[in-house]
């Protein structure tokens, strides 16, 4: 991140919005080859209301005149779309940036090509662990060895610089320094992100979401790597355990982030897939321009947010109340503190939540049960790992 | 001019935008995105995108930072920055 991004004015601006997203996440398609069981959009089945290709080029059409500079493709499985590579070459033609979101399985050597020929094209392999036996319980059997096979595509065609992309659970956050060794193994950069309880997340929440303990050893882990490993903004409410991490370090929602969703409706954020949480749809008149302009919901997101007993934390400035989601979808007041607040307040309320009275999305694809079994067992800490300082990279 | 010299912050030199950069105005300066990095920066201030986007058409930085007519802190927190950018290939000699 440049240095002129630190100051306090620049934040202001950003919770007032800007004239177009900073991020905008795409997700091309409810359809997925997998069922993980922490999937944000609860996706499984395609459906028959999602965007046609023409439709999805008109959406591609009004990024270009937003500037949006680039977009992040994802789903469900966005490339079981027969017209993905379609609507990614349209986005690139336009000087559009693709990064796009995949298990890995439909990776083929003619597919890194073309990524390793674009400037414009970045992929992200999602993995959940950094052994078989602690991912394909998250992400299905042979999800693992599906993942690696497509770094190895991507490696033996000259990629370099894709992304790793990891939700951190209770189970995993013990491989961290093996991930990193994973990442450094095919020239790939490591991303880590936030378990949400959003969508089938919900369901897990409890088991894999991470422990105060988990949370302070994350937290270091970032800060010893700094740019050299990416969240997303993901964990600023951790910067309320002292420095701050690198990143923007505010909830983007509706303000510099929003997601549109596979049948175009447009929410605040990848991980507020629920009503409570459309702002319009980019089949409206006006298009996404005037959702993301206009909508009543992102114009209230960038008035000045009650933080009700937030603001009388010492650590207020640092983390501002945490994720909008997390406190959602686990049935805390939004003006109040983030249930993984890293000073122990969302615990505690957490406690006096009648856990059968939390909002649950009204958007759900998933095929059948998708619920898994997870490993009970504890996973102790790889081998350290000596870090080889990759390019930062801000976002 | 070698790839070495070119890494050298000189603004006396002719600068220009990194061919894989693009630039966003925004009310408070500018989104300065660069698609090799995927490195994202921001100018803080209308007068310094202003001053990024001119410098393309500049004999020097020097001179494009003479027609902004800045005041004498100005210019040295505007040669600072730009001195990042260069940093980061944001900008680039041309």
């Amino acid at each position: 991140m440049a240095p002129e991004s630190t100051a306090p004015r620049l934040i202001d601006h950003f919770e007032r919005g800007l004239q177009a997203p900073i991020c905008l996440t795409w997700e091309l398609t409810y359809g997925c080859n997998l069922s993980c069981v922490h999937c944000l959009s609860s996706s499984g089945r395609r459906d028959p209301r999602e965007l046609t290709t023409d439709e999805a080029k008109a959406v591609i059409d009004e990024m270009n005149r937003l500037q949006v500079f680039y977009v992040n493709i994802g789903g469900g499985e966005p490339t079981i779309r027969p017209d993905f590579w379609e609507l990614v070459e349209y986005a690139v033609a336009q000087g559009i940036g693709v990064k796009f979101s995949t298990n890995g399985l439909q990776m083929t050597a003619a597919h890194a090509q073309r990524i390793k020929e674009s400037g414009y094209i970045d992929v992200q392999i999602s993995l959940d662990g950094a052994t078989p036996e602690i991912n394909d319980p998250i992400r299905g059997q042979g999800t693992f060895d599906g993942a690696i096979r497509a770094m190895e595509t991507l490696q033996a065609a000259g990629v370099a610089g894709f992304k790793i992309s990891v939700v951190v659970t209770r189970t995993n956050v013990g491989q961290l320094d093996a991930f990193k060794a994973i990442a450094d193994r095919y020239d790939a950069q490591l991303r880590l992100t936030r378990l949400r309880p959003s969508g089938r997340g919900a369901e897990v929440w409890n088991e894999l979401h991470l422990t105060s303990t988990d949370q302070r050893d994350l937290y270091a882990w970032l800060l010893a790597h700094g740019e050299e490993v990416l969240t997303g903004d993901s964990f600023f409410h951790l910067s309320a355990l002292g420095q701050s991490l690198p990143g923007l370090n505010l909830c983007g929602a509706g303000r510099v982030v929003c997601l549109i969703d596979p049948v175009g409706d447009v929410y605040a954020c990848p991980f507020t897939i629920h009503e409570s949480f459309k702002a319009g749809s980019v089949r409206e008149a006006g298009g996404f321009t005037q959702v993301w302009r206009s909508s009543d919901l992102f114009l209230e997101l960038r008035e000045p947010q009650s933080a009700g007993i937030c603001t009388k934390c010492s650590e207020f400035d640092a983390c501002r109340g945490g994720c909008m989601a997390a406190k959602f979808f686990t049935g805390l007041p939004l003006d109040g503190p983030d249930p993984e607040c890293v000073m122990g307040h969302g615990e505690a309320l957490l406690a006096s939540i009648d856990h059968t009275q939390t909002p649950r999305t009204d958007v759900d694809h998933s095929r059948g049960s998708s619920r898994r079994m997870l490993p009970l067992s504890v996973v102790s800490r790889a081998c350290d790992e000596s870090p080889v300082a990759g390019k930062a990279m801000a976002l | 001019m070698t790839a070495h010299d070119d890494s050298i912050w000189d603004p006396a030199a002719k600068w220009g935008l990194h061919p894989m950069v693009a630039v966003r105005p925004e009310a408070f300066g500018a989104l300065v995105y660069h698609y090799d990095t995927r490195r994202l920066s921001f100018l803080k201030d209308p007068r310094l995108a202003s001053v990024v986007n001119e410098l393309d058409e500049g004999e020097s930085v020097n001179q494009v930072l003479d027609r902004a007519g800045l005041s004498l802190a100005d210019r040295q927190a505007f040669n600072r920055a730009l001195e990042m950018l260069s940093q980061t290939q944001m900008i680039v000699r041309r």
